[in-house]
C-alpha cells in the first residue's frame, strides 16, 4: 500500500529539549494511526513539521508523496488538521469562517460542501452564529469542519477529544470512522487509550522525542500484554502465593500476569494443591494502557 | 489568486467589522488635533508664504492617520491572530509568503487611505485647501501607508505579547511621526534637529505628500519619492525574507 505521510530521520531542537530525535515513520494511505506518548513526549512538535507549522531541523516529510517545504503547496492541499488549541477567529460567524478557509486552498465556491459538513456534523443551527457565541463542544466541531473544507486525503487530529463531553466524542469518533471508510487517511493523537485501542489499525509510541513502539493494534495487544487475573480466596492468600513469585497479595486477594489462557489451568492446579478455595475470579483481557506503561516503562 | 484574495478579504472585513474603532475613532481624533493646534499655534506660526497654519496642518494630520493606521492594521491583526492561536488558519493552507505580504500590506494601505480620505472629507468643513498635484499626493499616500503595513507584519511578527507591540508603537512609530513635521516645518527647528529629522524616512513622506497639495516642500518632491520608494523596497524585501524563513511563525 502506498504512503499517505513518510517521514524520515526527522530531528528538531528547541533550545535544551530535544523535542525529536531521529523519528521515522510511515503513515499507509487508508489506515487510522494512533500517535501516542505522554506529555512532552514530541508529538505536537511532530504534527506541527507535518502541517509546516514547524521546521525540522534535519530529516524529512512528504504528504502523498509531495515535501512539506520544497513542495509545500501540495503537501498542505493533501492535509486537514485539527489542532488541539481550541482556536477561533472572533470576527467571523461559522459559514464565513468556513469560507475563509476554503478560499485559502484556493476553493472559490465550496457552499455545497460546506452545507454538508455543517450537516455531518450537526453545525447547521449554529452557521450565521459568530464563533464567539460558540460553547467550547460547537468550537471543537468547527475546528473540525474547518479541516475539511479542502477534502483533504489527509486528516490529522490532534487531541480532539481533549476535554470534550461523551456526547461529542462519540459523535466525533463515528464521524472519523466515517470519514476513514471514504477512504480518508486519519492520524489522531489522544491520551484516551481505549479510544485509540477502539479506532486505530495501527499505533506508534513516542517517547522523549523517539519512536518506542510502532505496530499495528493486535500485535502490541498480544506481544506487551497479558492476562491479568485477580482472585479472591477463602483465607489469607500469602501462602498460596508462595509459589508465584510474581503474585501481588492483599489479604485473600491476590492478582497475577499471565502470558496467555493456557497458563489459567497450572495456576489453578497449583492453588488447589495448597488446599485453597477460590471465592472471586475475574479475568481481564489485555488494553492498550497496560501495553503503553509498560512500553514507557521499559525506555 | 483565489488564496491570496481571500486572506485579503478577511483583513479588510476584519477591520470594516469594527469600524468605530479602525475608520471613526482615528477620524475623531485626527479632527481634535486640528481644532486644538489651530487654536493654540494658528496666530503664531506661518510656514508657506499665503498658506495659513490649519491648512498646512492637515496635509500633515491626514498622512498621519494614514501611517498610523496602516501600521495598526497589520500588526494588531497579526498579533491577535498570534495570540489567540488562530494564525494557524493562514499559516496551514498553500498560501505562498509573497500573497501573505502583499495581502496583508494592501489591506494596511486600504485602511490607510480610508482613513485618511476621512480625515480630508471632515477637515474639508473647516479649511480651505488647495490639492495641485493629485498624483503626488495619492503616490506619498500609497507608499508610505505601504512602508507602515509592512513595518506593521514585521512588528506583528516579531511581538510575542501586546505588551511589546504597544512598545513598537509607542517608542518607535509615534515618535518618528511625531517628530516628522506634522505639525511644523523643519525649517523651524535649530541646525542639529533639522540635520536629525532628515534621518527619519517618515518626514520625507508627510514632506513629499504636502508638495501633492501646495506646491511647496522642506526637501524636493522627487527627491523624497526616491527615498520613500528606497524605503519601501529594502523593508519589504526584509518582511519577505522573515517570512520565507518563517521567523517566529514557523519555528
Amino acid at each position: 500500500m502506498s504512503n499517505a505521510i513518510c517521514i524520515r530521520e526527522v530531528r528538531k531542537r528547541y533550545a535544551t529539549l530535544q523535542a525529536l530525535d531521529g523519528v521515522s515513520l510511515d503513515i499507509e494511505a487508508g489506515e487510522i494511526f494512533g500517535l501516542l506518548g505522554p506529555n512532552g513526549a514530541g508529538k505536537t512538535t511532530l504534527i506541527s513539521i507535518i502541517a509546516g507549522l514547524a521546521r525540522a531541523d534535519s530529516g524529512s516529510v512528504q504528504v502523498m508523496g509531495a515535501d512539506v517545504v520544497s513542495d509545500y503547496r501540495n503537501a498542505r492541499r493533501m492535509l486537514g488538521v485539527v489542532p488541539q488549541e481550541l482556536v477561533f477567529d472572533p470576527f467571523f460567524t461559522v459559514r464565513e469562517a468556513l469560507e475563509i478557509q476554503s478560499g485559502y486552498f484556493g476553493m472559490r465556491d465550496n457552499r455545497a460542501w460546506i452545507e454538508e459538513i455543517l450537516h455531518h456534523l450537526d453545525l447547521s443551527a449554529k452557521a450565521d452564529v459568530n464563533m464567539r457565541a460558540l460553547s467550547g463542544g460547537m468550537k471543537r466541531r468547527v475546528l473540525v469542519a474547518q479541516a475539511l473544507v479542502h477534502k483533504p486525503p489527509v486528516i490529522v487530529l490532534d487531541e480532539p477529544t481533549a476535554g470534550v463531553d461523551v456526547e461529542l466524542r462519540q459523535g466525533l469518533w463515528a464521524f472519523v470512522q466515517r470519514l476513514n471508510r471514504d477512504g480518508h487517511t486519519i492520524v489522531l493523537t489522544t491520551h484516551y487509550l481505549e479510544e485509540a485501542e477502539m479506532l486505530c489499525n495501527r499505533i506508534g509510541m513516542l517517547k522523549a522525542g523517539r519512536i518506542v513502539a510502532l505496530d499495528s493494534t493486535r500485535n502490541l495487544l498480544e506481544n506487551f500484554s497479558g492476562l491479568t487475573l485477580r482472585l479472591r480466596l477463602d483465607r489469607d492468600a500469602t501462602g498460596p502465593a508462595a509459589g508465584f513469585p510474581k503474585a501481588e497479595v492483599d489479604g485473600e486477594r491476590m492478582v497475577l500476569n499471565l502470558s496467555g489462557f493456557a497458563e489459567i489451568e497450572s495456576v489453578l492446579t497449583r492453588l488447589r494443591e495448597t488446599g485453597a478455595v477460590i471465592r472471586e475470579f475475574d479475568l481481564q483481557p489485555p488494553d492498550l494502557e497496560d501495553v503503553f506503561v509498560r512500553v514507557m516503562a521499559g525506555h | 489568486m483565489t488564496s491570496f484574495r481571500t486572506l485579503l478579504y478577511k483583513e479588510l472585513l476584519r477591520f470594516w467589522k469594527v469600524g468605530f474603532q479602525t475608520v471613526a475613532a482615528p477620524i475623531m481624533t485626527a479632527l481634535l488635533y486640528l481644532l486644538i493646534f489651530s487654536h493654540a499655534l494658528g496666530d503664531h506660526v506661518q510656514v508657506y508664504e499665503g498658506v495659513p497654519y490649519e491648512a498646512f496642518l492637515v496635509p500633515g494630520l491626514v498622512m498621519m492617520s494614514v501611517l498610523q493606521n496602516a501600521f495598526a492594521n497589520s500588526s494588531s491583526s497579526l498579533i491577535q491572530s498570534k495570540v489567540t492561536g488562530n494564525i494557524i488558519f493562514v499559516l496551514l493552507p498553500p498560501i505562498s509568503y509573497i500573497e501573505f505580504f502583499v495581502a496583508y500590506v494592501l489591506a494596511s494601505v486600504c485602511r490607510g487611505l480610508i482613513v485618511g480620505c476621512g480625515v480630508l472629507a471632515v477637515t474639508w468643513w473647516f479649511v480651505d485647501l488647495p490639492i495641485r498635484y493629485p498624483l503626488w499626493v495619492l503616490a506619498f499616500a500609497v507608499m508610505g501607508a505601504a512602508i507602515l503595513g509592512a513595518l506593521g507584519v514585521v512588528a506583528g511578527i516579531w511581538a510575542d505579547k501586546f505588551d511589546q507591540l504597544a512598545a513598537f508603537q509607542n517608542f518607535v512609530i509615534l515618535p518618528l511621526t511625531f517628530l516628522s513635521g506634522v505639525f511644523y516645518s523643519i525649517h523651524t527647528l535649530p541646525q542639529f534637529w533639522q540635520a536629525l529629522s532628515r534621518l527619519n524616512p517618515f518626514f520625507y513622506m508627510i514632506d513629499g505628500f504636502r508638495y501633492g497639495y501646495f506646491g511647496a516642500s522642506d526637501v524636493a518632491p522627487a527627491a523624497s519619492l526616491a527615498v520613500v520608494a528606497g524605503t519601501l523596497i529594502s523593508l519589504s524585501a526584509f518582511t519577505l525574507w522573515l517570512l520565507k524563513a518563517g521567523y517566529k511563525l514557523r519555528h
